[in-house]
Order: C-alpha cells, then structure tokens, then sequence
C-alpha cells in the first residue's frame, strides 16, 4: 500500500470527500453573496446570520407548525428570502449611491441584531433537528462510510449552484441582469423595471443563504452562532473567487472545501486560518481573484 | 475612495497654524474633568474608556483622515497588548517601556501588512487588512508565550521609571491619563500637520494628489503605521491596567467594535471617536447584566447610524454649530 | 455603607436588647458565571438559584448573618472576568466569588480574589492549575476538576477493555489539559495512546477528525473537549456510523444538561464522569425537586456544588466571626468537615481542592430511560483521594 506523505489513500479519499461536503455549503453560500455584489455592490456581512435564520425557520416550522424537513427546504428560504426583500425595501436601498462600504456596515449591524435576536430567545445550547428518514443510514465506499444525508448535501448544492448559473449565464432575465450590472441606467432606460431587479435579486441571494441553513440543521445543531464562525470564511470564499463572479464563486467555495479537508490532516490546528492565507495571497497576486475579470 | 461623505467640512479655521480656542477650550475642559473623574467613578472603568478613546482615536486617523477601512486593527491593539505584557511580566520591563514595547510591535505589524495592504483599495483593502489580522489571531491562539485561551495573566504592575508604583489604582489612573492624553494630542497634532493636510487631500480625490507630485502610497503606510502604533498603545496600555492579554483584544469582534465606535462618534471628526468609544465602554459596562441584548443594541447603533447619521453624534454637533470638533 | 448600615442596625438592637435579631456579620456573595454562552445552561442562572437555596437552608438570618447575592455574567472571557471580579471586590465590597466556569476566568479572577483578600468557591471551571500551578491561598475548588474526570473515565473505559485511544482535543489551554490527565490515566492503566488531534476551537463540523480517529484503529475516542463541540461530535459519530461499527466514545467533559439536549437515543451507552446526579438518593432528589420547581431543569453538578460550597463558605464565615478577611474565611474551611447533603462528606486540602466522592455513570437507553431527566445509571463511586491528584507541598497552605 503506497502513501502519500504518510497518509494513506484511503483516508486522503476520505478527507477529499468530506472537503467537498463542506465545500458544498461554502459554495451555496458564497454564490449568494457574489449574485448580491455582482448587482447590488454591496457586501453582505448578514449572509452568515441568514443562514442561522434559515435552520431557525426550519426548526421552527417543524416544532410549531409539524412541517417537515421537505417543505422546509422550499419554505425555509422563501421565508429568509421575503425578510431579505424587506431589508432591501427599507433600509438597503438607501444606500446605493454610497461607498459600498456602508453596505457592509450597515449589514454588520443587521447581523448582530439577527444573531442578538436569536441567542436572547434560543439560548446558545444549539437545538436538535433530525436527519429525514429518507436519507438516514449511508452507503460503504470501501474506505469510508458516507451519511446518505452528506451525499444529499452535495446534489443538492450542485443542482443549485448549477441552475442559478445556468440563470443567470443564459438565460433572457440573466441577461438583463448582466446588463444592469454593467449600466443600470441604460437598462432601465430600456423599460426593465431595475429597482425590482435588485430587490428581486437580494431576495434570491438570501434565499440561498436559508436554503444552506435548512441544509446544515440536521447535520449541525441549530445555533445562533453557527453564521457567525462560518461568514467570515465565506467572505474569504467570496474574495479569493473574484467578487461577483458567479462561477468563480462557485468553484472556489468547493476548491476551498477541499483545501481546508486536506488542511485538517496535514496540519489541524491550521485549518481555521488556512482560507486566510490563501486570500491574502491570491489578493496581493491576483486582485481580481481567481476567477474574476481585471477591474 | 472617498469613504467620508463631508464630514464636517474641515472648517477654514482649522488650519495647520496651532489649535483653534475651541479646540483649545474642549481639550481644557476634558483634561479638568478626567483629573477629577476617579474621584467620582471606578478608576479601573474610567481607565478603560480612555485605552479605547485612544484605540478609537487612532483607528479614525487612518478612517476618518486617511480614508481607509481597516478590517483587522484588533491585531495592532492586541498583538501589543501580548507584547506589553510580556515585556513586563517575563522580561520584568517597567510599564513605561512595556507600553513601548507593545507600541514598537505594533508598528513593525503595521508597517509590514500596511505595505501589503496599500496596493489596494476598498472593499480589496478591508479584506486584505482583514485576513493578516486572522492570521495575528491565529498566533495568538497558538503561540507558547501568548498562552492560548488563558492569555497571558498577572502581569505585574511595576514601577513606574523603576520609582513609582503603580499597584494603586489612582496612581496607574494619572500614568494611563498621562498615556492616552498623550496620545490623543500626539494625533491631533498629526492630523492637523501639514502632514495630515495631504492625507485630506488624498483621502478627497486621489488621482489629484499624484498629479500634483505626492507620493500616495508612501502616505498611506505612514499613516497607516502610525494608526498601528498609537492603536498599540492604546491595546498596551490596556494590558498594564488589566494585567491580562486575552484572545478578545486580537478577535475580529474588537476590530468591528471600533469601526462602530468610531462611527457612532462620527468618523474624522477630533471628538468623535472619544465619545463613541465613551458611549459603546460605558455601554458594554451596564448593560452586561442584559446578555445578548448588548449585541443586539450595539446592532441597531450601527443601522441607525448608517442610515441616519452617518456623520456621528460630534459630525452632527459640528453642523449644528457650524464648527470642526 | 451596606456594612455600616448592618453595625449600626445591630448597634440598635443590642440596645434594644433582643440579640436574637442582631444581624453582625454582612456577607456579599458574586455569582460570576456565563449567562448567555455555551455554559449558561450548566451554570448560568441555576448556580444562583443554588446560592440562594444555599442561604435560605442555611438559615443564615437566624445566625446572624445577613447575607446579599448578585450576579454578573464574564461571557467565557478572562478580561470580562477579571475586570468585573476588581470592580466587585474594589466597588461592591464582595467578599466571595462563587462558580466561574472557564478556567482561563477562573485562573484571572483567582489571582485577583487572592489580591483582593477574598475568596473564590470555584464550581464550575476544570483547570488542575487551580490548585496547583497557579494555586492560591484564598481559592477553593469545589466540585470537580479534569483530574478527576480523566481518574473515573479513563481509567474505567481502560479496565473495560479500552486499550487503545484517540484523541480529538479542542485546541486550546483546557482541551490539552483534558488530554494530559486522561493520557496519564490510560497509561497508568495499561493502555495506550494511538494518536490524537487538535480540533481548532469552536468547531462545528468534526468529520474528518472522526474519520481520522477511525482510521487509527483505536478502541476509544476520547473527547477532550466541552459543551456544543462535544454535543456535535457525538452527533456525527454517530452519524458516521463510528460508535455502530464497535468504537467508544469517551466524553471527557459532558454534563446532565448536554445529555438532555442530545437526548438518550444519540448518547445511550456513554460513560462519563460526575461529582453529582439528581437521582442518587433521597436528599439529592429532594433538593433537585425544589431545584426544578424554580429554576425549570434538573441541577447540574456546577449547580449543586455552588449550593454545597456556599454552605461551606457560609459555616466557615459563621466560625470565624466575620467575612472581610478572605485568607482567615478560607483557612477556616480548610480545618473543618462538612457533611453535605448533596456531596456527603466533603473536606477541603490544604491547596484548596475539596476532596468528596465522584462517581462513574452511563447513559441509560431510550428503553430505560423513564423521563426527560431519567438519564443516567450509576457504574461506580470513586473515593477523593482516589479522583484527585495528590497535594503539591509548595500549594499546602495550612503550612505557611
């Protein structure tokens, strides 16, 4: 049996695979924030708290109202998606002919009130959701025993990651949306309602981040502080990706889940900060990110 | 990057020609009411309100007068808090040339990831400043000297020049008085320098300034090293009155809280950052007792700050009366 | 002015000349604990609760002894801690700090007690160093510490067959102390440490490290770390299918309110280490029955030891005649005997660990477990001097 740097194959498959569940989220959740910059330019610090939003309204759905985890995955970021328009109509879009860093501070507020919010009425314990009967057990790969829950994870991140990409690169409202990227005035000289498009577009965007909420519930217990630790490291995601590149982003978030896997065996203590170094990297050799175009 | 939309339209009359009466006036009356302040409040709390004034002080002369958004300055406060408690309790140093240390660490920190961060610009910057700082954290948690989780604790007080001691609470008062008022002049003087003139230029329209022949980037990281080392100080300072550096001063947490401090005070003003460091200490203070709900309050500060006042308390103050605070 | 308003009080009723009355001797007690973060729930609001059944049972007014509680929350950080521990101390005119989980708190506001003359009943930080590296002459630990945890589960999972151990270790100063005694306590009994993990900290995903300590062949992960990260790597073990394909898990620091969130179908069959369950006896459900009548859940160990330390405390500052003297209070402890209701006989060593039974339990089945709260069956009582490291001379400060 050969190894690797004294790892041996199988476990390295193992880390590779559990990389890329995590990836998995990463990805949902950095696709959001980039679908947001790419229109909106603003960065928003809140996608981590909307995301614990995301579990809490699947939890909340099952424990005060008896609907299930499937439904949730509808509803869920609907719900967080609908709060997001809200942002968006009352305080956001006050902010648009400002230095997008308002919008980050702004967003940061709104995060801690979200998670403020949450930790006064639910503790910090964290709250159990179970796994849907559907995907309990796993499957034997041979060099490790994959959670049905965990592969689930991953189709269903790719399935999403791919049809927002295939939206927004070709089809007619990706289009549209390009455009008012690129010259919002011009765009809706053209007739398309472009304030609708925003608020539609930072709608969608949260609704994402609920989306990789209701994912993580049953894997991770419902906390009012998972955003927080995750958000900062999506942002990295985000960053090393090129901001607002849709696949960029995509790619990134899984490349970096299985970097931060790989990390983890090599050298554990580091995988919290690893992300870091890569983005101040990439930052002072590539500016515009991996994937992004020259500004 | 013109991240200060007008503030307070640095009035005529603060030109590079010494202080304005006002100025002169205010800092009077601030100095005459800290000197009697401990007779009247806990001194360890008063001392810790001005550590941050000054931390917030120093973070606005990047901000507020240099125009840039550091997402990573708990690594300047803390990494020297580390240092300055180090210095004193291993090396035996005397707090003066603790603070010193911790203020010369933090330069060189400085110095090196301001050079990095100034090739770029934004949102760019603030990820850039950000991810050093993580890294800073990350030496902190697992360095032997920084002691993890605990910190490094009982620092000693010493002796103050190796004469007075500073174990009193009322002594080290007037040593951290004398420190941070020090300080906080120091930038004042700074901003109010020729100096702080170009960085005024520079922060309003970029492209202008190298047309007209300055050097930019040399500029920045001077400014930027020299908010490094006053933000040391301050963190420094604050690991003598507490004789502990913990893992909360180097937290990202502590980055974001003196933006907001900053903010709430209103950015390049010269008062605001002390009352918004004033405001959010004395907050965090009384209201502990209401857990999370602090986090909460400290949320709705920032919203309705962004939204409403972005000027800061001291911004709005200035236009009421028409005058540079 | 709380003390001089008491003396002159009781300056009046001598005159009066109804000395049952007289109130001579003002005691102010801190609960410093997290309120709001991962160990609000093991002591949080409910150590107070115990402080105050503490006073009541005591009967403190009827001795004499007018006794105040207030309480703060250090949100798990020592520059909080500390800070909050002077101002009590310099401000507040407390004369006992009563819980302080964390050990790096712990360790902070110990220093400062000592400073200060107090005295720190310390219930719910873990830290050997509190009564040795950095012990202090006014710092009592009451209910338990990693040494004892490390005595009654690792060497119980050792004996049971438990030869060879993993360990996923939260990065920091506690997860690696956890680690150490545990190690020490394998080895003394024959097993052996196959390897091990740093887990930086907090965590939520724990996956590859699972999948790490799967692969090294060991017959028992060991857990060195607390609260939510422990809740979640147990969750996942399971998940991974770890704990169904024959390897144990040994959670090193895991209380009753952690088994009750993660219910007992996740965590039947897990032993663990406590000073103290509700269940054990008579009084121990009496008193947790008035526990849960006001505080809404069953005591933790935390919890109870701040009731039988502040009794403790309470008989110690009855004896000595008075609480400003916090070396005196805490020596005084150090020569008596309690017997308690909840910790039986408790005595406290010259550092200032205090020396009572712990106890080695399991989790009981989905099918054992009667209620919400029947969690636990009792596998062993292991004796103090057996739990806890001996004493270091340099810490015995009955001798100095």
């Amino acid at each position: 049996m050969f190894e690797l740097l004294g790892i041996p194959p199988q476990v390295l498959m193992g880390q590779l695979l559990l990389g890329l569940i995590n990836g998995s989220f990463y990805a949902v959740l950095s696709l959001g924030l980039a679908v947001i910059f790419g229109l909106l330019n603003i960065i928003n610090f809140a996608h981590g708290a909307l995301y614990m939003a995301g579990a809490f309204v699947a939890w909340m759905l099952l424990n005060y109202l008896g609907i299930g985890y499937w439904p949730a995955l509808i509803l869920a970021p609907l719900i967080v998606g609908a709060f997001g328009i809200v942002l968006e109509r009352t305080m956001l879009s006050r902010l648009y002919h400002l230095d997008h860093l308002y919008g980050l501070l702004l967003t940061f507020g709104l995060a801690l009130i979200i998670q403020g919010l949450f930790r006064n009425y639910y503790g910090i314990s964290g709250l159990p959701y179970q796994i849907p009967n559907l995907l309990s057990g796993g499957q034997n790969l041979g060099f490790m025993f994959l959670p049905n829950y965990r592969a689930w994870v991953v189709v269903a991140s790719v399935l999403v990651c791919f049809g927002t990409w295939f939206m927004i690169e070709k089809t007619r409202l990706g289009a549209y949306l390009r455009a008012a990227t690129e010259n919002p005035v011009l765009v809706g000289a053209f007739g398309v309602n472009v304030p609708l498009m925003i608020m539609l577009t930072y709608g969608f965007g949260v609704a994402l981040a609920g989306f990789a909420g209701v994912l993580a519930a049953p894997i991770y217990s419902v906390n009012p502080t998972m955003g927080e630790q995750l958000i900062i490291v999506v942002f990295a995601v985000v960053v090393i990706g090129g901001m607002g590149s849709i696949m960029g982003a995509i790619l990134t978030g899984y490349m970096l889940g299985i970097v931060e896997g790989l990390t983890r065996v090599f050298y554990p203590e580091g995988s919290a900060v690893v992300i870091f170094v890569i983005m101040a990297i990439v930052l002072m050799i590539k500016p515009e990110g991996l994937f992004g175009r020259p500004a | 990057m013109a991240m200060a939309e007008k503030t307070s339209d640095a009035a005529p009359q603060a030109q590079a020609v010494g202080m304005p009466a006002l100025h002169k006036v205010i800092f009077g009356v601030l100095l005459a009411g800290l000197i009697v302040l401990p007779f009247f409040v806990y001194p360890v709390f008063a001392m810790k309100v001005m550590c941050f004034a000054l931390f917030a002080a120093a973070f606005n002369l990047l901000l507020g007068f240099g125009g840039l958004l550091s997402f990573g300055h708990a690594a300047y406060f803390g990494g020297a808090s580390y240092i300055s408690a180090h210095a004193a309790k291993v090396w035996g140093l005397t707090p003066e040339l603790s603070v010193l240390c911790g203020a010369a660490a933090a330069g060189v920190l400085g110095l090196v990831i301001g050079s990095l961060a100034i090739r770029r610009q934004g949102i760019y910057f603030a990820m850039v400043t950000l991810a050093f700082a993580q890294m800073v954290y990350f030496v902190a948690l697992q360095a032997e000297f920084t002691g993890g989780e605990d910190g490094i604790q009982s620092v000693p007080r010493g002796d103050l020049f190796g004469l007075i001691p500073l174990a009193d609470n009322m002594a080290l008062y007037f040593f951290v008085l004398a420190v941070t008022f020090g300080g906080i002049l120091l930038l004042y003087r700074i901003v109010h320098s020729p100096f702080g003139q170009v960085l005024k230029a520079i922060r309003e329209n970029e492209p202008r300034a190298i047309s007209l022949g300055y050097d930019v980037n040399r500029y920045k990281l001077i400014v930027f090293t020299l908010s490094a080392v006053m933000s040391g100080v301050a963190g420094a300072t604050k690991a003598q009155v507490f004789q502990l550096a913990s893992l909360t001063d180097v937290h990202w947490s502590m980055s974001g809280e003196v933006v907001l401090m900053t903010l709430l005070g209103g950015m390049g003003t010269v008062f605001g950052p002390l009352v918004g460091a004033g405001i959010i200490v004395t907050m965090q203070n009384y209201l502990a007792t209401f857990g999370a709900w602090v986090t909460v309050i400290q949320g709705v500060i920032f919203v309705v700050g962004v939204l409403m006042f972005r000027e800061g308390i001291i911004g709005v103050l200035a236009r009421w009366f028409k005058r540079s605070l | 002015m709380f003390k001089k308003l008491a003396v002159s009080s009781a300056a009046l009723a001598a005159m009066i000349g109804s000395p049952a009355l007289a109130q001579d001797i003002a005691v102010k007690l801190g609960v410093l604990n997290d309120r709001s973060g991962v160990y609000a729930d093991l002591s949080g609001e409910g150590s107070v609760v115990a402080a105050r059944m503490a006073v009541e049972d005591f009967k403190a007014a009827d001795k004499g002894i007018a006794v105040e509680i207030i309480s703060a929350d250090h949100q798990n950080k020592p520059d909080i801690g500390s800070n909050i521990a002077r101002q009590w101390y310099d401000v507040d005119g407390v004369n006992a700090i009563l819980d302080v989980p964390t050990s790096s708190v712990a360790l902070a506001v110990g220093d400062i007690t000592a400073e200060k003359n107090g005295v720190m009943i310390n219930s719910g930080a873990g830290s050997t160093s509190l009564t040795r590296e950095q012990c202090r002459p006014t710092t009592v630990h009451w209910t338990y510490d990693t040494a004892a945890l490390a005595t009654g589960t690792g060497a119980a999972m050792t004996n049971a067959g438990g030869k060879k151990w993993f360990f996923l270790t939260a990065d920091y100063a506690f997860g690696h102390s956890l680690e150490e005694n545990t190690s020490r306590v394998v080895e003394e009994n024959g097993g052996e440490v196959v390897g091990q993990v740093n887990v930086p900290f907090p965590a939520q995903d724990f996956s590859s490290f699972l999948l790490q300590a799967q692969g090294s062949g060991a017959d028992v992960i060991g857990l060195a770390n607390a609260g939510g990260d422990t809740v979640n790597a147990i969750k996942q073990a399971s998940e991974f299918g770890i704990t169904q394909a024959g390897q144990k898990l040994a959670a090193l620091l895991f209380f009753v309110t952690d088994v009750h969130a993660l219910g007992a179908q996740t965590a039947q069959g897990l032993s663990l280490t406590e000073a103290f369950y509700w269940d054990q006896n008579d009084e121990t459900r009496a008193w947790s029955k008035r526990f849960m009548d006001t505080h809404g859940a069953q005591p933790t160990m935390v919890q109870a030891g701040v009731y039988s330390g502040t009794m403790a405390y309470l008989a110690a500052v009855e004896a000595v005649g008075s609480a400003d003297d916090g070396k005196a209070v805490s020596a005084k402890m150090k020569e008596m005997e309690f017997d308690d209701p909840l910790f039986g006989t408790v005595t406290v060593r010259g550092d200032g660990r205090a020396i009572h039974d712990m106890y080695l339990f399991e989790v009981k089945t989905p099918d054992q477990s009667e209620n919400e709260w029947d969690l636990y069956n009792q596998i062993s009582s292991i004796s103090g001097e057996e739990a806890f490291l001996p004493m270091l001379e340099e810490c015995d400060f009955t001798k100095q």
